[in-house]
């Protein structure tokens, strides 16, 4: 098997990847043309959003064989930053300025990013650095630090929902004659696809990348070589954890509201997706991403309370077809 | 005199199928238990006791069954209160739509059971074919789409608010079975109640003795210590899997069932929350994986421990005021976050439980 670089889809089997145009195109029949279009824009970015979550676990996973249940509390660290970042910076936030309105965005993005990553490494070396290998054990401690850190922070901010108000000029929509497309889901956009773009290139064009990439594919192999892959786990942990903090920023800022449970919430979402793209592919993430992220703005337009259901059913009927999901990974 | 203790012996063995607790401790603590939940409503009289002791049968029921696939199969599932609330709704609705009476009970709890074993056979056959992770993860997302969807649902599940019904006339609280009272306790609706859970708990758990000391169980075991060497045995791992899976939903849900008569409500929060589902988890863990009595001991100790030491939080909070921090982290409601800790620790540093450290004493 060539190592097939862990970003770009393997070519030579198309199918999997004309899944997504063929749900957009599915789709289309059911709404005008501008709702769709409207739609699909939605879904992109949240898909964008959803992206910066589930990249980080794919990517532990394909490297230590770690499921991290405790993911979604990442998510939940980064929104709760955000809360008291945006809280510390509202004067910039409510400012009728581009610039400061972006400003206050990026040092949440940035103080949470820290929170996370920070959080990451406590974690991985309290909880998950003993239970390698033993996936039982790894999904109960997880598990239970997914409760600890969920009271934890319950403890910090409280147990009530805080707001998470937009910056003032990233509200409203933007129209194009019949197409509205929400501001904030066009930063959303913008952010996901310089992280894919930013993964991308670390991953295929950096010795690290390339360490991390062979590693997914043989680990052993890496560490006969003389590199210390624990070591580079690491990093990779610090990294997911931190992707998942901006992405709870973001997801925070989208739905103004911080709950305790917005991380869980997201959790169930992020497995459908890794599920779909195949277990620790980078580039399955970006394309499960997407097609939740799509599937659910459609049926949330078109029969609201199913749209966790027709993900469930997306999953089961890409299981069907392809037990391993749209792009496993090569190894085993 | 020799021949009637082999032969008492003989019919214990038959009674708890040779799997025995072993140790004058467990042994002892477990008798113990039994008796303590045989003779609650007389020994501890007062409603508030009986309705410890039903919970505490019920849990050890739901545990147990939780442990046939974590400690005996080695999948984890987080969709146990899934079946375990829909046991519940299958006796609420049949108890609110087709009026109040038996075959009401016994219809609900029979299509709550086959229901559970049907989503049950369907997740495990899906996700179990590539690897016993996708199990975990499938089970979250579909349990999750359960408490959603019981939520929503408001004309069939009454939404957040669940059902409210009337249960058969034998166990309402007024009923009188006989008149006057024995050893000082009126013999109400509420004793038949529990007598009711308390046997059926009691034969349910036999039962699940009886089946991981089959030859079946046996292959679970054996699947759970090396998959790969089972199947290459000739033991289809995923439908053995799908079938331990299966088994246990269906043991979940009669669980619930009871459960619905006990609380004569049901609702998304009783029976289908994260909470409740974490709450298994301890249960199994902290009482000892891979032997039903240790769901036992953990299902006792963690009801017991809700009921009884959780007030003991806001004295300690009490005495905290003017920390920083410090109160907020023993308020009653952090609670979770103490059995969290001691459930991290329990997995890193007493992997086999409390069973597992007291059968470790006898032997060693």
């Amino acid at each position: 098997m060539n190592i097939a670089p862990a970003l770009r889809l393997r070519t030579g089997d198309l199918a999997p990847a004309l899944v997504l145009p063929l749900l957009a195109l599915a789709a289309l029949p059911t709404m005008s043309f501008s709702t769709w279009l409207t739609f699909t824009i939605a879904g992109i970015a949240m898909g964008m959003m959803l992206f910066l979550m589930a990249s980080g676990l794919t990517l532990i996973f394909g490297l230590m064989d770690v499921l991290n249940f405790a993911h979604g509390a990442f998510v939940t660290l980064g929104a709760y930053v955000a809360v008291s970042v945006m809280a510390g910076l509202a004067g910039w936030s409510a400012a009728d300025s581009w610039s400061l309105n972006l400003a206050a965005l990026l040092v949440a993005l940035a103080a949470a990013i820290v929170a996370s990553g920070a959080a990451g490494l406590i974690f991985e070396r309290l909880i998950i650095r003993r239970v390698y290998g033993a996936h039982l054990r790894q999904i109960l401690v997880t598990v239970g630090g997914l409760i600890v850190a969920e009271q934890l922070m319950v403890a910090l901010w409280g147990a009530n929902p805080l707001p998470l108000p937009k910056p003032a000029s990233f509200r409203g929509s933007i129209v194009l004659g019949d197409v509205s497309i929400e501001k904030y889901r066009v930063i959303a956009l913008v952010l996901g696809l310089a992280v894919y773009v930013a993964l991308h290139l670390v991953l295929n064009r950096t010795r690290i990348g390339l360490l991390v990439r062979a590693g997914v594919e043989n680990r052993e192999m890496v560490e006969a070589l003389g590199y210390r892959i624990r070591r580079l786990f690491i990093g990779v942990f610090v990294a997911g954890t931190a992707l998942a903090g901006m992405g709870g920023v973001m997801w925070g800022l989208y739905q103004e509201l911080v709950t305790r449970a917005i991380g869980a919430d997201m959790t169930v979402l992020v497995f459908i997706i890794l599920i779909i793209g195949g277990l620790g592919s980078v580039g399955g993430c970006f394309v499960g991403a997407l097609l939740v992220g799509l599937l659910t703005n459609y049926v949330g337009f078109l029969a609201p309370k199913l749209a966790l259901a027709s993900n469930i059913l997306l999953m089961a009927a890409i299981l069907l077809w392809r037990p391993r999901g749209l792009f496993p990974v090569a190894k085993e | 005199m020799r021949d009637g203790r082999e032969r008492w012996r003989r019919r214990l063995d038959t009674l708890l199928s040779g799997d025995r607790p072993g140790g004058v401790l467990l042994d002892g603590l477990l008798l113990a238990v039994l008796v303590g939940l045989a003779l609650t409503p007389f020994l501890f009289p007062g409603t508030r006791s009986v309705a410890v002791a039903a919970r505490i049968c019920i849990f050890v029921v739901l545990a147990a069954s939780y442990d046939v696939m974590l400690g005996y199969t080695g999948i984890v599932s987080f969709a146990h209160t899934m079946f375990f609330g829909i046991g519940a709704y299958g006796v609420a609705i049949a108890l609110t739509r087709l009026g109040v009476g038996w075959a009401a009970v016994l219809l609900g709890t029979g299509a709550g059971v086959a229901l559970a074993v049907v989503l049950a056979a369907a997740i495990g056959l899906l996700s179990l074919r590539v690897r016993a992770i996708f199990f975990s993860m499938i089970t979250l997302a579909v349990a999750s789409l359960a408490q959603l969807l019981a939520t929503q649902l408001r004309d069939i599940t009454g939404g957040e608010d669940g059902l409210t019904f009337s249960v058969p006339q034998v166990l309402t609280p007024g009923f009188r079975l006989i008149e006057g009272t024995v050893l000082g306790v009126r013999v109400d609706g509420r004793l038949v109640t529990y007598y009711l859970i308390f046997a059926v708990s009691l034969a349910l758990f036999l039962l699940m003795l009886r089946i991981v000391n089959s030859p079946f169980g046996r292959v679970l075991q054996a699947i759970r210590e090396n998959a790969f060497r089972a199947e290459a045995l000739g033991y289809r791992t995923v439908v053995y899997r799908t079938l331990a899976g299966a088994l246990s939903a269906a043991m979940a849900a009669l669980a619930g069932a009871l459960m619905a008569l006990l609380l004569r409500y049901n609702g998304p929060a009783a029976t289908l929350s994260f909470d409740v589902m974490v709450d298994i988890l301890l249960m199994v863990v902290i009482g000892g994986m891979g032997t039903l009595y240790g769901p036992v001991v953990g299902a006792v100790v963690l009801v017991m421990a809700e009921y009884y030491l959780q007030p003991a939080m806001v004295t300690i909070a009490g005495a905290l005021v003017g920390w920083p921090l410090l109160p907020a982290l023993f308020d009653p409601d952090r609670w979770l976050l103490w059995l969290g800790l001691l459930f991290v620790l329990i997995v890193y540093f007493f992997p086999s439980g409390i069973v597992g450290k007291l059968r470790e004493l006898r032997s060693g």
